[in-house]
C-alpha cells in the first residue's frame, strides 16, 4: 500500500513537473521526511509533521514529500531514496531513527538531515540539525490544571519506559500539581512499554480505585488504555503529544502538546532564508510555539484556571518559572 | 482488611482482562496443533480481527457484529494458510510467518481507507456489554465498588473465553469429531485409511483456530480499548502460542497458562503502585520470568502431537 503512496507521489510530481516545467522547480527547494511505522496519517507525530511540512511548502514555495517506514529496517533505505530523489533537507520523525538519520549523514556529507526528538550531544555530524522539545513545560501546565481541579487532592501519573524524555513529562507535571496545590499528591507508575493498552488500563484502574481522579499519561499506546480507563469509571484524564480529547470527549481534560508541526514549519523556514541550523540542537518551548496545551482544554477547564494558566505561560517564557526537567531540578523547585 | 480484599480484587480482575485475549487464541491454537498443523500466525490473525471487530463495530455501531465478523475476518486469513499447508503442503512455519505479515498489512490498508488515511479506527459508540452488571450499584445485589465488582463485573467477552475452554474440551475429549481431529494430529495415515477426511478435518481445525485468534484480537479492540490502533496487538499472537505448548497441547492447560500469565500481570501492576522497592524494568520481566518458572516446575515434560509440522499427502501415502 505504501507503494501506492509512492506511485501517487510520483504521479502527482510529475503532473506538477509538466505543469510549472522542469526548470522552475528544479531551482525550488525541497524538503522531505520519512516517517516511522505508524505511517503519515498515524493522528500523532509523523502526521503533525507532515501537516507543518505542507503548510511550509504552500508558504514558502518548496516541493516537499514523504516516505513511510514499514518497519525499523526501512528506515535507512528510505533516506536513501529521498537522497538521491534530490531533496536539499530530509527529516527523520521520531527519536527511533537516530542511528539512521546519523549513518546517512555520515555517508552523504554534503545532504542536510534534520531529526525530531533527538540529539547527539557533541557528536551532532554538521550536516544534522536535532529538534528537540521541552515537554516539561506543558506537562507543568496541565499538572497545575490537575492541581487545581482535583477534587480528592490525589492525582496520577502514567509513564512509558521510564528514561530521561519520559522523566521530563513526570517532573514538569509533578512541578505544576505542587505549584497549584501543595497538598495534593502525585501517584506516579510506569509501564516499561509504550505498546500496552491493558497494562495502561490497569494501571490507570488501580489509580482511580485508590483515589486518584486525575490521571496524565506519557506513554504512547499504553495511554490508549489510560483513557480508557478514564471512559469507564468516568474520571478524568489528561493527553499528550496532540489534542486527545477526541479518543473521550467528556473525559480527557486537556493534553500537553508538542507541536512538530511548528518546528518543522520554523525549520523550513530557516532553510528557506539560507539560515540552516545544522550541527546543533534547536529546543522547542512555549517561547517559539513548539508546545501548548490542547485548544480543546476549554471545554471541560473553567476559565479562570486557564486565564491563570495564560498568567504561568507569560511568567516562563519571561524565564521568571524555570520548569523541572529531572529528579534534581524538582528538588529545588520551590 | 477491607483494602486487602479490594487489592485481591484488582488483581483478579486484572488476571482476567490480560488473560481473555488469549484464551480465545491459545485454545484455536491448541485446535489446530492436536489436528497436526502449526499455525504461528495467530499474531496477523488477531492483529486483523482485532480491527475488523472495531471497525465493523464502529460502523454498525454493534459490538456484536464487530466480534463475529472479527472471527471471519481470522478465519479468512487462516483460509490461505489451510490452502496452503493442507492443499498444497507448504512449509508451515513460513506460512504463518507470511500470515504475521499479512494480516497487519491488510489491517492497515482497509483502515487507511475507511478511516481517512489514519492507521487507527475511530471509537466505537458501544463496548462489549457488562452481563452481570444489573447486579451492581446502589440498592442492588453488591456495592458498585469492591471486590465483586472487580472480580464479577467482567466484559462478556470474559465470561465467553472461558465458556469456549469447556467447549473445546468437551469437542476434543467427548465427541467424535473430536477424537478423530487428534488421530489426524497423530498419525494421518492410519487415520486416511479408516475413511477419514485428513483434509476436511485440517481445514476445519485450522480455520477455527484463525476464528478464534480474530475473536481473541477483538476482545483487545471492542472490550480492553474501545478503538483499533496500530500497536493494540503486539506480541498477544506469540504469548498465545507459548501458553498453548505450555498447556500441553490441552485446552485446559492452555487456561492455566494464560491466567498465570495474566495474574503475574497483575502482580506486577499491584507490586509497583504499591511502591515495591525494585526499578519498573525488572518488575517488568516478573510476567515471563514467573510463567516460565511455574510452568516449567509443575508441568514437566510435554509432548506434542505427532504428525505435527509434517507433511501428509494422500496420493503419495
Amino acid at each position: 500500500m505504501r507503494k501506492a503512496h509512492t506511485v501517487h507521489a510520483l504521479i502527482i510530481g510529475l503532473v506538477m513537473v509538466m505543469c510549472f516545467g522542469g526548470t522552475a522547480l528544479a531551482a525550488d527547494l525541497g524538503i522531505a521526511m520519512v516517517t516511522d511505522v505508524g505511517g503519515v496519517n498515524d493522528q500523532s507525530f509523523n502526521q503533525s509533521a507532515w501537516e507543518g511540512l505542507q503548510r511550509a511548502g504552500k508558504d514558502f514555495g518548496l516541493k516537499v514529500g514523504y516516505k513511510e517506514s514499514k518497519q525499523d529496517a526501512d528506515y535507512g533505505p528510505n533516506m536513501e531514496t529521498l537522497t538521491d530523489a534530490g531533496y536539499d533537507l530530509i527529516w527523520g520523525i521520531g527519536f527511533l531513527m537516530g542511528d539512521a538519520i546519523k549513518e546517512a549523514a555520515e555517508i552523504n556529507p554534503d545532504q542536510k538531515y534534520a531529526i525530531i526528538d533527538f540529539a547527539y550531544g557533541d557528536k551532532t555530524p554538521k550536516n544534522v540539525a536535532c529538534v528537540v522539545f521541552q515537554e516539561e513545560e506543558p506537562s507543568f501546565l496541565v499538572g497545575y490544571i490537575a492541581g487545581k481541579m482535583t477534587k480528592t487532592n490525589k492525582v496520577g501519573f502514567v509513564g512509558g519506559i521510564k528514561f530521561p524524555l519520559i522523566e521530563k513529562f513526570e517532573y514538569g507535571y509533578m512541578a505544576g500539581v505542587k505549584l497549584a496545590n501543595p497538598k495534593c499528591e502525585v501517584v506516579r507508575q510506569y509501564a516499561e512499554s509504550f505498546t500496552d493498552a491493558a497494562k495502561g488500563k490497569a494501571i490507570a484502574n488501580n489509580m482511580y480505585q485508590q483515589g486518584s481522579d486525575i490521571v496524565f499519561h506519557a506513554s504512547g499506546g499504553v495511554g490508549d488504555g489510560v483513557i480508557e480507563a478514564a471512559k469507564e469509571k468516568n474520571k478524568w484524564a489528561i493527553g499528550v503529544d496532540k489534542d486527545q480529547n477526541f479518543l473521550a470527549p467528556d473525559n480527557v481534560l486537556t493534553s500537553a502538546m508538542k507541536r512538530v508541526d511548528n518546528a518543522i514549519y520554523d525549520v523550513a523556514k530557516q532553510l528557506n532564508s539560507g539560515q540552516y541550523k545544522g550541527g546543533q540542537a534547536l529546543v522547542y518551548n512555549l517561547k517559539n510555539d513548539g508546545v501548548s496545551i490542547a485548544p480543546t482544554s476549554n471545554k471541560h477547564v473553567p476559565a479562570n484556571i486557564l486565564k491563570e494558566v495564560d498568567g504561568l505561560i507569560a511568567k516562563i517564557k519571561a524565564g521568571d518559572i524555570v520548569v523541572p526537567a529531572t529528579s534534581a531540578e524538582f528538588d529545588k523547585f520551590k | 482488611m477491607e483494602a486487602l480484599v479490594n487489592d485481591l480484587g484488582f488483581i483478579i480482575g486484572t488476571t482476567l482482562m490480560y488473560s481473555t485475549p488469549l484464551i480465545f487464541t491459545a485454545t484455536g491454537s491448541v485446535i489446530t496443533e492436536r489436528s497436526g498443523i502449526i499455525n504461528i500466525g495467530l499474531e496477523g490473525m488477531m492483529y486483523f480481527g482485532a480491527f475488523v471487530g472495531a471497525a465493523v463495530a464502529y460502523f454498525t455501531q454493534d459490538p456484536w457484529i464487530g466480534f463475529l465478523c472479527a472471527g471471519l475476518a481470522g478465519a479468512f486469513l487462516a483460509l490461505f494458510h489451510a490452502i496452503a499447508t493442507v492443499t498444497f503442503s507448504a512449509e508451515q512455519i513460513v506460512s504463518g510467518i507470511a500470515i504475521n505479515f499479512l494480516g497487519p498489512g491488510l489491517a492497515l490498508f482497509l483502515s487507511r481507507l475507511f478511516f481517512d488515511g489514519a492507521t487507527q479506527t475511530l471509537t466505537i459508540p458501544n463496548k462489549m456489554p457488562l452481563p452481570l452488571n444489573f447486579l451492581f450499584g446502589d440498592g442492588k445485589l453488591f456495592a458498585s465498588t469492591g471486590f465483586m465488582d472487580l472480580v464479577f463485573n467482567q466484559f462478556a467477552t470474559v465470561y465467553l473465553s472461558i465458556a469456549l475452554v469447556f467447549v473445546a474440551w468437551f469437542f476434543l475429549y467427548k465427541t467424535r469429531l473430536g477424537m478423530r481431529l487428534m488421530a489426524v494430529g497423530e498419525h494421518p495415515e492410519a487415520a486416511d485409511s479408516l475413511g477419514i477426511s485428513v483434509y476436511r478435518i485440517r481445514y476445519g481445525a485450522v480455520m477455527t483456530s484463525g476464528f478464534l485468534a480474530g475473536l481473541g484480537g477483538a476482545a483487545m479492540s471492542i472490550a480492553v480499548v474501545s478503538r483499533f490502533s496500530n500497536t493494540l496487538i503486539s506480541g498477544h499472537g506469540f504469548i498465545a502460542l507459548a501458553a498453548m505448548i505450555f498447556g500441553k497441547w490441552r485446552p485446559q492447560g492452555a487456561l492455566l497458562a494464560c491466567l498465570i500469565f495474566g495474574g503475574a500481570k497483575g502482580l506486577e501492576i499491584y507490586l509497583g503502585a504499591k511502591g515495591f522497592p525494585v526499578p519498573s524494568s525488572i518488575l517488568a520481566t516478573l510476567p515471563y520470568v514467573l510463567t516460565i518458572i511455574i510452568l516449567v516446575g509443575w508441568v514437566g515434560r510435554s509432548r506434542p502431537p505427532a504428525a505435527i509440522g509434517k507433511i501428509f499427502d494422500k496420493g503419495e501415502a
